[in-house]
C-alpha cells in the first residue's frame, strides 16, 4: 500500500509542475492562436535566473519567483507586440497564422536556447534549498516538493479566478472566442493578446523557478518541458485552461507510474498517448 | 519575338540544371577531398529540402517529420550494412522510410495543419526513445557502429538520388498531382469538392517525398561510422529542411536548393568555430524569413528579374 500511496504522490508532485507549464501554453495558443514551441525556454529562463539569484546573490528562490515572473512576462509582451503582432497582420488566415506563428517561435527557441547557452554555458547548474524531508502517510518527499505543489495549485486556482471573475479576464475569453467581435465591442483585441502572451511567459517562468528548487538546470532542457507541456494541452483540450490544469495532474500519475515499472518507458507512454489522443480525440478531454 | 527565341528560353533553365550536374559530376576528377566531403553535406541537405518542399510547400502542411524518415533510413543502413549491397540499402531505407510516411499520413493528414506538425513533431521524439530503451533493455548497448564506404561513392549515390528527386519532383510538379496539391494547399475544401482525393493525394506525395529522406538516410548514415538514436533521430534534421525551404522560397523550384546550400555554407563557416552563434543566427534567419520575405530568397530573385527584365510579363 506504502508503494501505492508513494506513487501517486510522486505523480501529484510531478503532475503540479505539468499543469502550471501547460496552463501558460494553453492561454497562448487559445487566446492568441500561437503555439509557442518556445515555452520551454521560459521555464529555462525562470530556472537559470533564479540560480543565479540564489548562488550570487543569495537572493531566496521564493523571492526570485517574484523577479521571475514579471521578467518573463515583459519578454513575452514585447514578443507578441513586435513579432506575432505583425506576422498575425500578414497572414490571410488563421490556419496560415498558426503555421508561421509555429515556425517563428521555432526560431525564438534558438535564439533564446542559444543566447542562454553564451550567458550561462553548458553545465548543469543546481542549488540546495529546502530539502528537509517531510512524511505523507509514510511515504517521503523534500518541502521543496511539497512547495511546488502548494504554489502550481495556488496559482492554478488563482487563475482560474482571474479568467472567470475580473473584467480582464472576460475580455480574454471574448478574444478567444472571436477576436472580431470581442474587438467590435471595445475590447483592445492587441494589448489582450499580448498580456495573454505575457502572462503564458510568466507562468512558464514560475514554473522555471519551481523547477530550479527541484532538479538540476541547464540551457537546452526547454524543449522537454515544451513538449510535456504540448502533450498535457492536447491531452487536456487545446485552449482550456481547467483542461491543462486537470490534465496536468493525469499525464503526471500516468509518468509516475510508468516509471516504477519500466522508468525508460516514461516519455514513450507520453508520446503514446499524445498520438493516440491526437487520432482518436484531438480536442482533448475538456475540449468543447 | 521569335519561335526559336522562346524555345531557347523555355531551355535556358533545365539547361542550367544539366550544366550543374554535370559539372558536380566531373568534380571528383579535380576537385580537393574537402570540396567533395563539403559537398556531400551540402546534397544532403538539399535533397532533404527539396523533398520536403515537394510536399510542405505546395499544401502548406508543415511537417516536421524529416528527421524520422531520415533516421530511419540511417538505422536501415546500420542494421543491414554488413548483409546487403550499398544500392540495396539505399532503395530499402527509401522503401521503410515511405512505408512509415503513407503509415502516418493515412493516420494524420485528415487533422488540420497545426495538429498534424506536433503530431510529426512528436513521431520523431516517440521513434527516438523507443529505439533508446529497446537498446539499452534488449541489445544492452546503445548505439552501433556502421559499415564505412568512402567518399566519393557516397558522393556519387547522393548525387544520383538528387538527380532523381529533381526529375520527379519536376514532373509531378507538371502534373495533374502537382495542381491537386497547390488547389489543397490553397482552399481544401474547395479541392475536394471538385472531385481531388484529398487525402490519397496528399498521403502519396507524402510518402513520396519521405523515400528520398530515407535513401539520403542510408547513404549518409555510411559516412558518420557511429550512429546512435540521438544522431539518427536529431531533431534539427527536422529544422533545417523547414528553415531552407522558408528562406530559398517554396514557389519556386529553385528556392529550396538555394536555401540548401547558403544554410548549409554558413553551417560550414560557423558551426565548429561557435556554435552557439551558429545557432543564435540560424534563429534570428528563421524569424526574419517569416516576417520579411514571405516567398524567400526566390521570390526576391523574381521579383528583381521582373523589375529588370520589365515588359516581359506584358508580352502576350
Amino acid at each position: 500500500m506504502v508503494t501505492f500511496l508513494d506513487i501517486v504522490i510522486a505523480g501529484l508532485l510531478l503532475g503540479g509542475l505539468y499543469a502550471l507549464i501547460a496552463m501558460g501554453l494553453s492561454l497562448q495558443y487559445g487566446v492568441a492562436r500561437v503555439l509557442n514551441v518556445s515555452h520551454g525556454e521560459f521555464i529555462m529562463l525562470g530556472g537559470m535566473l533564479t540560480w543565479t539569484l540564489y548562488t550570487v546573490l543569495g537572493i531566496n528562490p521564493l523571492i526570485a519567483v517574484v523577479i521571475c515572473g514579471p521578467v518573463a512576462f515583459i519578454i513575452g509582451f514585447a514578443m507578441h507586440r513586435t513579432l506575432f503582432k505583425s506576422l498575425l497582420g500578414k497572414s490571410p488566415t488563421v490556419n496560415a497564422f498558426e503555421g508561421s506563428s509555429m515556425l517563428a517561435a521555432f526560431g525564438l527557441l534558438f535564439i533564446i536556447q542559444n543566447v542562454a547557452l553564451i550567458i550561462w554555458g553548458s553545465e548543469l547548474r543546481s542549488y540546495s534549498y529546502l530539502q528537509s524531508p517531510v512524511d505523507i502517510a509514510g511515504a517521503i518527499f523534500g518541502a521543496r516538493r511539497l512547495v511546488t505543489l502548494a504554489f502550481a495549485v495556488v496559482i492554478g486556482v488563482a487563475f482560474y479566478i482571474f479568467l472567470a471573475r475580473t473584467r480582464m479576464g472576460k475580455a480574454i475569453r471574448a478574444a478567444a472566442q472571436d477576436p472580431t467581435t470581442a474587438g467590435l465591442m471595445g475590447v483592445n483585441i492587441d494589448k489582450v493578446l499580448a498580456i495573454c502572451f505575457g502572462l503564458g511567459a510568466a507562468l512558464a517562468g514560475i514554473a522555471g523557478v519551481l523547477i530550479s528548487m527541484c532538479y538540476p538546470v541547464h540551457g537546452v532542457m526547454g524543449l522537454e518541458y515544451t513538449i510535456i507541456a504540448i502533450i498535457v494541452v492536447v491531452l487536456g483540450g487545446m485552449g482550456s485552461i481547467p483542461g491543462a490544469f486537470i490534465g496536468g495532474f493525469i499525464l503526471g500519475i500516468i509518468g509516475s507510474i510508468v516509471s516504477y515499472f519500466e522508468p525508460g518507458l516514461a516519455l514513450v507512454a507520453y508520446y503514446v498517448i499524445f498520438i493516440f489522443l491526437l487520432l482518436v480525440r484531438p480536442k482533448g478531454i475538456m475540449g468543447k | 519575338m521569335s519561335t526559336t527565341g522562346l524555345n531557347l528560353k523555355k531551355l535556358w533553365v533545365p539547361g542550367i540544371y544539366v550544366i550543374i550536374l554535370v559539372f558536380l559530376a566531373t568534380l571528383p576528377m579535380f576537385g580537393s577531398a574537402y570540396s567533395i566531403i563539403f559537398l556531400i553535406s551540402i546534397l544532403m541537405y538539399v535533397i532533404l529540402a527539396v523533398s520536403w518542399t515537394v510536399f510542405s510547400g505546395p499544401t502548406g502542411y508543415i511537417s516536421l517529420a524529416p528527421a524520422a524518415f531520415f533516421g530511419v533510413g540511417i538505422y536501415t543502413s546500420a542494421t543491414l550494412g554488413n548483409d546487403l549491397p550499398f544500392t540495396a540499402l539505399i532503395i530499402i531505407g527509401g522503401l521503410i522510410s515511405t512505408a512509415l510516411a503513407l503509415l502516418v499520413g493515412a493516420l494524420t493528414l485528415r487533422l488540420r495543419g497545426i495538429y498534424f506538425a506536433i503530431f510529426t513533431f512528436g513521431l520523431v521524439e516517440l521513434i527516438k526513445h523507443t529505439l533508446l530503451w529497446y537498446e539499452v533493455k534488449f541489445t544492452g548497448t546503445r548505439g552501433r557502429f556502421v559499415v564505412v564506404i568512402d567518399n566519393e561513392t557516397i558522393y556519387y549515390a547522393l548525387l544520383i538520388v538528387l538527380a532523381v528527386l529533381l526529375i520527379t519532383a519536376f514532373i509531378i510538379r507538371r502534373s495533374k498531382y502537382g495542381l491537386a496539391l497547390q488547389s489543397i494547399g490553397e482552399y481544401e475544401e474547395a479541392a475536394s469538392h471538385m472531385g481531388i482525393n484529398v487525402t490519397l493525394v496528399k498521403v502519396l506525395v507524402f510518402g513520396f517525398s519521405a523515400f528520398f529522406m530515407g535513401a539520403a538516410g542510408a547513404i549518409m548514415a555510411t559516412r558518420w561510422t557511429y550512429v546512435d538514436p540521438y544522431i539518427a533521430f536529431y531533431l534539427l534534421f527536422s529544422f533545417m529542411p523547414v528553415l531552407m525551404g522558408i528562406l530559398g522560397g517554396m514557389g519556386q523550384f529553385y528556392g529550396p536548393i538555394i536555401g540548401a546550400v547558403m544554410v548549409t555554407y554558413l553551417e560550414e563557416l560557423l558551426l565548429t568555430k561557435f556554435p552557439y552563434y551558429y545557432m543564435l543566427i540560424f534563429g534570428v534567419i528563421l524569424v526574419v524569413a517569416i516576417l520579411y520575405l514571405p516567398q524567400g530568397l526566390a521570390g526576391l530573385i523574381e521579383k528583381m528579374r521582373r523589375r529588370y527584365l520589365g515588359g516581359e510579363r506584358a508580352r502576350t
